[in-house]
């Protein structure tokens, strides 16, 4: 118990500055635009046909992703479905995840709200810093991520990176920039609209009702405008006989 | 149609004082005529608890407290419940809400002296809403089960284990009821959260406002406009509360949405202030989030704990106890109160070298919350409202309320480097505040009070 409490006293005071994946590596900035429906259905593909098939989106409901998207059932059904039956399921993993953990070594994780808890910024500077290094078990590292388990799925798109290494006056060695080694079917400017749209795509997937909110209360907020000055009217032809 | 209405309202009357509360609370209180911005935040605090009410009815009519389903039950209410999104949104925003009225309305008691006689009680009463407000949002803030939900639990309540002679790790074992923060936690916080601290807390709203209305509002100026009555026997700077109050309550409570509505609907998460980012994480009991860190209405008080360390101890707070004892010997009259004074004092220095400085945090946090409530008698000011007081209490409470805030900032920021010293700094004035007003309310050349309210 005491052992407990002093560790727990330890982070307490002392937090640790540096976790999995997070600590001192510049995000690059990313356009979200959820009016773009175009945007939202290419990351959509992306995101079915490729996350998904590691990671869930668990929180998620095929139909709904179809309904909010403009993508119809019959759609959904045929295209999408590749771990469910219903277009009314979750969207779980096609990959077990007791399979995956004995392959990667660690189970992915879910990803219906990895926008909200990691930013886009995050997530669209993750998906496009992945490089060789024959050292990891993967063959893939991450300057984002360092020794992230999961291997850099889209490097058909991509290409292969390698990293321009710099030592600070230090002596360390900081990643300073990626260079193309073998080229993807992509161009560089392709690949990162792609994940652009992925990125925009993950930050509805992390909060749907985004699409909406924002319209609603642009007019709540003008009737209470409105009532406000009714209700200002009111007040000032009661206190009238306040002196 | 009126003699019907007249009628039901007679059979009403003779069973049940319906007339006579109507008149008493609302058409016949009298408050006084000068009350301004800052008297809006009480019935404000109270529109926040009706909304928290409201959505947390919806919001428990979903939610599963249940370790294995409480996470994926928020985001069955955030996408699969109609309107589940607005709210969570509500009740998430309104928790920061009320803590935002609650803290405004404590500064306006400070500021215009309404804890002040015979207001004492009405004070307390107060408190003890602010503590429950407090319990209310802890308990709450694990049923999301995210990381953050997770890890402030556990952190919060194993400060219990402070507590020496053995009963701190009962304590703590007893709230949890487990070793760790489990589903028995869960549940038993769901249990308070939902029922037993708003039973308390709409109770002593209750108490809070009869005791307001036996003592009648205090206001901007700090005069008693009971001791000015017209011939009627009225309140000569006194006008009804219904319709006056009312209506003009009415447009705070529409400046007040328009605010609430600009965060629910443009900024939920007001950048990590009002939802965390690591609480959109399940909860893990084998990844800590990077920063453990309070919402920010507790950051204060965190950081009064977090800045107490063995060096706090021995530099900081041994020679607080010592001045604050000398000063005080010098100060009283009566013998008896001296010898008191000495012997307090005394205990205190033994008991700083005997105990762990991580029960002087504990202790400080507790202060940092509870020495408000002796503000009724630590201001030995002549006036009551800070329009005529000094220099010295008016600068005092720009200090602390500086303090306050520096405080909050630095509870979530890490504590490592100068931030520790700043929280040194902020914790001794922030309990200077409190231990020095007997002083500096004494000393502090007053203007004269006026006969009737100013406007």
């Amino acid at each position: 118990m005491k052992k407990k409490l002093i560790t727990i006293f330890a982070i307490l005071l002392f937090p640790l500055t540096v976790a999995a994946g997070g600590g001192g590596v510049a995000l690059d900035p990313v356009n979200i635009n959820l009016n773009d429906k175009e945007s939202l259905q290419k990351g959509a593909r992306t995101f079915v046909n490729y996350c998904l098939s590691c990671h869930s989106a668990g929180y998620m409901r095929y139909n709904r992703m179809g309904q909010d998207l403009g993508i119809s059932e019959e759609l959904v059904a045929e295209n999408l479905l590749f771990a469910a039956e219903k277009t009314g399921d979750l969207m779980k993993a096609v990959m077990p995840a007791a399979d995956a953990k004995k392959w990667f070594g660690t189970a992915p994780p879910d990803l219906t709200l990895t926008a909200r808890s990691r930013g886009p910024k995050w997530i669209y500077t993750y998906m496009r810093s992945f490089y060789r290094d024959e050292s990891a078990p993967s063959g893939w590292n991450n300057k984002v991520f360092a020794h992230v388990a999961m291997p850099h799925v889209l490097y058909e798109w991509q290409g292969e990176q390698r990293p321009i290494i710099e030592k600070d006056s230090h002596g360390v060695e900081h990643i300073t920039g990626f260079e193309i080694a073998k080229a993807g079917t992509m161009t560089e400017k392709e690949y990162n609209e792609a994940m652009r749209d992925l990125t925009n795509f993950m930050v509805y997937l992390a909060e749907p009702a985004k699409l909406v909110r924002y319209k609603i209360g642009l007019y709540v907020i003008l009737f209470l405008i409105i009532f406000m000055v009714a209700a200002y009217m009111l007040k000032k032809e009661y206190w009238k006989d306040v002196h | 149609m009126q003699k019907v209405f007249d009628a039901m309202l007679g059979w009403v009357d003779a069973r049940f004082p319906l007339i006579k509360t109507w008149e008493e609370h609302l058409s016949k209180y009298y408050a006084p005529k000068n009350f301004n911005f800052w008297y809006y935040f009480g019935s404000l605090a109270l529109l926040v608890l009706v909304i928290q009410i409201v959505s947390g009815i919806f919001l428990t009519m979903h939610y599963k407290p249940d370790t294995q389903l409480a996470f994926a039950s928020v985001e069955y209410i955030m996408r699969d419940v109609p309107w589940g999104w607005l709210m969570r949104y509500l009740h998430s925003t309104g928790a920061s809400f009320f803590f935002i009225t609650v803290y405004l309305h404590m500064l306006r008691g400070i500021m215009y002296g309404s804890y002040r006689g015979p207001r004492e009680l009405l004070w307390l009463i107060g408190m003890a809403i602010f503590i429950a407000l407090m319990a209310e949002a802890f308990m709450g803030y694990l049923l999301p089960w995210g990381n953050m939900s997770y890890w402030g639990a556990q952190v919060i309540i194993s400060l219990f284990s402070a507590i020496p002679f053995g009963i701190g790790d009962i304590l703590s074992e007893w709230i949890r009821g487990d070793f760790v923060v489990s589903d028995a936690t869960l549940n038993r916080f769901f249990a308070f959260h939902v029922i037993a601290v708003p039973l308390a807390l709409c109770g002593l709203v209750f108490v809070h406002i009869v005791a307001l209305h036996k003592v009648g509002s205090n206001n901007p100026d700090g005069i008693e406009i009971k001791k000015n009555k017209g011939p009627d026997g009225l309140p000569v700077d006194g006008i009804p509360f219904h319709p006056y109050y009312t209506v003009k309550d009415i447009v705070g409570v529409a400046g007040f949405l328009i605010i609430f509505a600009a965060v629910i609907f443009f900024a939920p998460e007001l950048g990590g202030w009002f939802l965390e980012h690591d609480n959109f994480t399940p909860a893990n009991i084998l990844q800590t989030p990077p920063e453990i860190v309070p919402l920010w209405y507790f950051t204060p008080y965190y950081s009064l704990l977090r800045a107490t360390t063995e060096e706090m101890v021995t530099k900081g707070l041994l020679p607080l106890t010592i001045v604050m004892t000398i000063l005080t010997v010098i100060s009283v009259r009566n013998v008896l109160a001296k010898m008191a004074a000495v012997g307090i004092g005394s205990v205190v220095v033994v008991c700083l070298f005997i105990f762990e400085a991580k029960l002087w945090g504990v202790i400080l946090m507790g202060l940092g919350v509870g020495l408000f409530a002796f503000l009724p008698w630590l201001d030995m000011s002549p006036v009551k409202s800070i329009r005529y007081k000094g220099w010295m209490f008016k600068t005092a409470l720009i200090i602390f309320c500086i303090d306050f805030l520096v405080l909050g900032w630095l509870g979530t920021q890490p504590a490592s480097g100068p931030n520790v010293i700043l929280a040194q700094i902020g914790t001794i004035l922030y309990l200077l505040f409190f231990f020095l007003m007997p002083w500096y309310t004494t000393f502090d050349k007053t203007k004269p009070v006026p006969e009737r309210v100013t406007q």
